[in-house]
């Protein structure tokens, strides 16, 4: 028996049950709120998730509350993009990963549609370009 | 480093191939990382759009790369990377090619150009001791830095070590370490302490220059407000246990199984300022307490002489539970009354170079 082999080991009990941190709860009162005022007067609101101090299992209990909705989007822009509106109509959680997978912002918007689906400007003009010089770029009679 | 062919940020990811909407994506990323509220995205877009390349000079004095090491070692590629790569990084010993007189004439070159723009980083303590103690091309870290800093728009001491004097700076302090603030006077200096610092803070502070043309806001000890305003304490997801009066007694009782507080086992968090709770290490996985640990308070000055990191300073072992629950009955701030006793024993602590028991602290209470 080697002198490794005889440090006793001892065998971890099963992890205890998942603790409530009471962190999630303050955050879905402050959503309600933010939904108030888009339905009351329209105003928008964003969260930051990441800002949040989030114990284990708090961000899943959040979303397990929120549940999923009607519409969710991906976005491949820079990497991987998820949005996604919640079962309660003009929550959205949005979350964005770099291209390297690493998740760099997630956050809640409490708004009609979220800025990021919309087509920008400067991409509309970059599109319009791009669509002209494909269809300048097809030869004459060619089957579209 | 970046390419020189393009001189906004906005220049340079259109040149990758970045959509508007992505733009927006990393905008937002980078608001995030600069604890800026979501509201302040569209300025943020407005301005980075515009961000030129700052010329930045590293400068590495009594250090262990460890600050370096968190900045650069992120799995590519990151938001911080794209920051970084975006800035002119004109010199760093690790980092650069070139090495010997052409290392420094780099250093020169970039200082001569950039007269009265560039930023200095400095990560590392300076001796006074003995110049010959830490040295560069056969030169004192203090005379670079003073030449250096003569010309810069601003200086960044990165790491505790550059911010306070750090492990260094530990009694007895053999090299008569001394931070950055106490040589510069007469520019800018902010703190970016830790050790080492979140690399997301390294690059938000470097972000916030970029975007705004501006310093942020700083505390007592020259830190940013927007990442260490407050206390790990308050930030602290376990801080319900706190305010409920549970504890962990050790590191495998049923306390710490189920994630409770971890003050008595010595955790700094009340007296200690930075992001680790939100910000967390290793890309958002984990930080300190959340891996079981108490928080050591190393973004604060003279850590390493606070007395022993297992020890909770501030207020007795044996009393703990029955403090907190008299502080919070009355709606009292015990972190800050916490921060002032521990500060006493702190001080006791750093002048004998000796651990604070229990009888200490009563005596002095």
């Amino acid at each position: 028996m080697t002198a490794l082999e005889k440090i006793p080991i001892l065998v971890e009990a099963p992890e205890a049950a998942a603790q409530s941190y009471l962190n999630t709860l303050p955050l879905l009162h402050e959503i309600l709120h933010a939904l108030r005022r888009l339905h009351r007067d329209g105003t928008s609101t964003a969260l930051d998730l990441l800002a949040m101090p989030f114990g284990p299992g708090d961000e899943a209990r959040l979303f397990e509350f929120l549940g999923n909705g009607e519409l969710s989007a991906e976005l491949d822009a820079m990497g991987q993009s998820s949005i996604r509106e919640s079962r309660f109509s003009g929550v959205w959680i949005i979350e964005h990963k770099s291209s390297g997978g690493r998740r760099v912002a997630l956050q809640i918007e409490v708004t009609r549609l979220p800025a990021i689906l919309q087509t920008q400007p400067e991409d509309i003009g970059a599109g319009l370009d791009a669509m002209q010089e494909a269809l300048e770029t097809l030869k004459a009679g060619e089957p579209v | 480093m970046a390419d020189p062919r393009t001189k906004t940020l906005g220049e340079t990811l259109r040149r990758h191939g970045v959509s508007r909407r992505g733009f927006l994506k990393f905008c937002t990323a980078t608001a995030s990382m600069m604890a800026l509220p979501p509201s302040m995205v569209p300025a943020v877009a407005a301005a980075l759009d515009k961000a030129s390349r700052p010329s930045v000079i590293w400068l590495s004095f009594q250090e262990c790369t460890g600050c370096t090491e968190s900045l650069t070692r992120s799995h590519s590629p990151t938001l911080e990377s794209l920051i970084f790569d975006h800035i002119s990084l004109d010199y760093h010993h690790t980092l650069q090619v070139a090495s010997g007189h052409a290392a420094e004439k780099a250093r020169e070159e970039a200082m001569h150009a950039n007269h009265g723009n560039y930023l200095v980083v400095v990560d590392g303590s300076i001796p006074l001791g003995n110049p010959g103690y830490s040295t560069t091309a056969g030169v004192s870290n203090l005379q670079t830095l003073e030449e250096t800093v003569a010309g810069a728009a601003a200086v960044i001491a990165v790491g505790t070590c550059a911010a306070f004097g750090g492990l260094p700076k530990a009694y007895p302090n053999p090299t008569g370490a001394v931070a950055v603030r106490d040589i510069v006077h007469d520019k800018p200096v902010i703190n970016v302490s830790g050790c080492p610092p979140i690399p997301m803070v390294i690059t938000g502070v470097l972000a916030h220059y970029l975007t705004f043309g501006t310093l942020p806001q700083l505390d007592q000890y020259g830190r940013p407000m927007n990442f260490y305003g407050t206390s790990i304490h308050d930030r602290c997801y376990r801080r319900p246990f706190y305010d409920k009066g549970l504890f962990a007694d050790t590191f495998d009782d049923e306390g710490a199984r189920k994630g409770w507080c971890l003050y008595k086992l010595g955790c700094k968090g009340p007296m200690t300022y930075n992001a680790c709770a939100t910000a967390k290490w290793n890309e958002g996985t984990s930080w300190p307490v959340e891996s079981g640990h108490g928080c050591l308070g190393c973004s604060e000055p003279n850590f390493w002489d606070a007395g022993g990191f297992y020890n909770a300073l501030s207020i007795p072992v044996g009393e703990v539970s029955r403090s907190v629950s008299y502080a919070a009955a009355a709606g009292l701030a015990v972190g800050a009354a916490a921060a002032g006793l521990n500060s006493r024993a702190k001080a006791k602590a750093k002048k004998n170079h000796g651990t604070v028991t229990v009888d200490d602290l009563e005596k002095k209470s």
